[in-house]
């Protein structure tokens, strides 16, 4: 059952005048349950493509249907709630609201989704449970080493039950035993059933995902399935 | 998100940046503490100045030689005019309702005691100016009409010419000298203070017929106080004089009149413009630092909205709308302005507070302390409306990017 369809999508970006087109007419299906990595150098237009996928940015040209429904008619408010409900992010850079606590992090989704107390704060505390933060949660999330501050970012994004998962490049600034562990991480939740988009320009990264689209100067090159995916330990990820 | 998320996400973006809420939060603190305490003082002394003026008596009618001046009176400039005379001072008492009449010539003077000197203010009247001004005589004895029609060369002293010129030593019995005339010292004026028109402290005072002939050889008065038996007589009062000095100065036309009549509710009105001159001096220095803690404001709010602009965007990404980011900012703008605005208030309050305690303690003024609730209104409205337009003006800019623009903005 395709999720998300994209037809032609391209995104051109002016700054000062000049025209940088990142994204030209990229044609691809996500279906519910799918683990799909893109890949790609450096300035291919990766971030691009999965910013329009995620409604953190409006495209330029094309079509774009979520579940179903042309997205490119929605207001601000349908996609606010969109971003809300249906999808969430991790960031190669986190994102996270360093002074607040690790608790209120995960918790800012559902605040925004409107759900009250007490039923948000054990939704949020039981998420962080599932990425292995249970003590960590009164800390200040600045204070957290890279790998935790992105399992707290990975169960900010879980924590609305959303339909798609987005990582962009989210072991990038992590040493590899972390890396791994959030690689690991995000194969279980895929088990789980979870559909997740990751941006990466590693190709061991991803290896670990099922599907892989390659994408070369803002269009996609190739679209295949993994041959040798690559399971990350289970231990990684404490449950 | 409900209001009470959206106050407690502004609750914890003011606590989570401590010196950032602290500086803006002084910028209000400044400005409404300045306007504060110089509207505070700009009335304080204006009742302080027209509570004066009243009590010098609404039933007092004050007559001065010369053209009635359109600005503030200017004391030296009617000192040489001649038109006030002896016969004008003498028909006056003979008008309906007038109950005395007091004459004053006045000039300085340097006046000696042996070896030692003063330089002040030796003033020529009747026995009547004592009551007036609500003069006491602490040692000794006023002077009397017999001293005034004998030409007694008697002299009451100020407290501060008793210091300077005897010290210690009694002055009573001993001669002065003013201009080479001896002057018996017969009493000695109670200490008055700072705040009166005139300063009786250091002063000397004398029959007007000794100070006129021997001191100063004129034969005109400087000022005369017509006290009328009621206040309701005055007004009337005041056209009998008119008539009066009209007759006795040959004048016809009013326009050419050589002499003007003062009542207290004149007094009042010219003291008023001069405080309300002076407040909006003041006002102009305190808009100043209101201004200067503004701009503290606006480039607290500026710089912090700047910073915020990835939370904006980060907020969004997880399902903010533009309303909840707004809220937010609205809600902490006003929460630092209004926690400013009523620290501000209540500084202001203190320090006016403090500033009338201080007059009294150190310069035994009675300074009234008014709690300014005009520029109360004044610096809260404007700080906040400062911190509204600062906090809100840019969070609303960042809210209508597109999240991840809003998240990379360096
Ligand atoms: N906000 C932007 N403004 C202008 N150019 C941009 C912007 N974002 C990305 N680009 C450009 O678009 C191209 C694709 O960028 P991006 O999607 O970030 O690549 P990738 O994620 O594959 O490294 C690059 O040439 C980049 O410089
Ligand atoms: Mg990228």
């Amino acid at each position: 059952m395709s999720l998300i369809t994209v037809n032609n999508l391209s995104k051109v970006y002016t700054t000062n005048g000049v025209e940088t087109h990142a994204l030209r007419g990229a044609t691809l299906t996500i279906n519910k349950g799918e683990f799909v990595s893109i890949v790609g150098p450096s300035g291919s237009g990766k971030s691009t493509l999965m910013q329009l996928l995620g409604f953190l940015d409006r495209p330029s040209g094309g079509e774009y249907l979520f579940e179903g429904k042309d997205v490119n008619g929605f207001s601000d408010e349908e996609l606010a709630h969109i971003r809300n409900k249906k999808v969430g992010f991790i960031f190669q850079t986190f994102n996270l609201l360093p002074r607040l606590t690790v608790l209120k992090n995960v918790t800012l989704p559902l605040i925004y989704a409107g759900i009250g107390e007490p039923q948000r704060t054990q939704q949020a505390q039981k998420t962080i449970d599932d990425v292995g933060l249970t003590d960590r949660s009164t800390y200040e999330a600045g204070k957290l080493s890279g790998g935790q501050k992105q399992r707290v970012a990975i169960a900010r994004a879980l924590v609305n039950s959303p339909s798609i998962i987005f990582a962009d490049e989210p072991t990038g600034n992590l040493d590899s035993k972390s890396g791994e562990i959030i690689l690991g991480i995000l194969q279980e939740l895929h088990k789980k059933g979870n559909t997740i988009v990751i941006v990466t320009h590693e190709s061991f990264v991803a290896d670990a995902a099922e599907r892989k689209i390659h994408i070369m100067d803002g269009m996609i090159t190739s679209d295949e399935k993994v041959t040798k995916r690559r399971m990350v330990g289970e231990e990684a990820f404490q449950k | 998100m409900t209001f009470r998320d959206r106050l407690t996400s502004a609750i914890e973006g003011v606590s989570v940046h401590k010196s950032r809420s602290a500086l803006t939060v002084l910028g209000v603190v400044i400005g409404i503490t300045a306007i504060m305490v110089v509207l505070s003082v700009g009335s304080g002394a204006e009742q302080l100045i027209v509570g004066e003026i009243q009590s010098f008596g609404p039933r007092n009618v004050f007559l001065l030689p010369g053209q009635q001046p359109s600005g503030p009176i200017d004391a030296g400039g009617t000192l040489s005019n001649d038109s006030l005379t002896l016969r004008d001072y003498e028909d006056l008492q003979n008008l309906p309702h007038v109950a005395s009449v007091v004459p004053y010539v006045f000039t300085n003077v340097t006046s000696s005691f042996e070896s030692e000197t003063y330089g002040g203010l030796i003033m020529g009247s009747t026995a009547g100016l004592f009551d007036v001004f609500a003069l006491s005589v602490s040692e000794g004895r006023a002077f009397d009409d017999i001293d005034v029609s004998s030409q007694a060369a008697v002299a009451v002293i100020g407290q501060e010419v008793k210091e300077e010129l005897f010290g210690f030593e009694n002055p009573l019995g001993e001669k002065i000298k003013v201009k080479n005339i001896p002057l018996t010292v017969i009493g000695v004026i109670e200490k008055k203070g700072q705040g009166s028109f005139v300063s009786f402290d250091s002063a000397i005072l004398s029959p007007y017929t000794v100070v006129q002939q021997s001191i100063m050889g004129i034969r005109y008065f400087h000022r005369m106080t017509i006290e009328s038996d009621s206040v309701s007589a005055v007004p009337g009062l005041v056209q009998d004089i008119e008539t009066l000095m009209r007759d006795n100065h040959n004048i016809d036309d009013p326009e050419k009149d050589d002499f003007f009549i003062q009542t207290q509710d004149d007094l009042v009105a010219s003291v008023t413009m001069i405080t309300d001159i002076v407040t909006a001096l003041l006002f102009l220095v305190a808009a100043i630092s209101l201004l200067v803690g503004g701009v503290g404001i606006m480039n607290v709010m500026f710089v912090s909205v700047t910073e915020r602009t990835k939370e904006i965007g980060l907020r969004k990404a997880l399902g903010a709308t533009r309303d909840d980011i707004l809220y937010q900012f609205l809600y902490e703008a006003l929460l630092l302005t209004g926690g400013g605005g009523i620290v501000g208030v209540i500084m202001g309050a203190a320090l006016s507070f403090l500033a009338s305690l201080a007059l009294k303690a150190f310069a035994d003024i009675s300074f009234p302390f008014i709690f300014s609730i005009s520029g109360a209104v004044l610096g809260v409205v404007i700080s906040i409306s400062i911190g509204l337009f600062f906090g809100v003006f840019p969070a609303r800019q960042a809210a209508q990017k597109s999240p991840i623009e809003a998240i990379k903005y360096e």
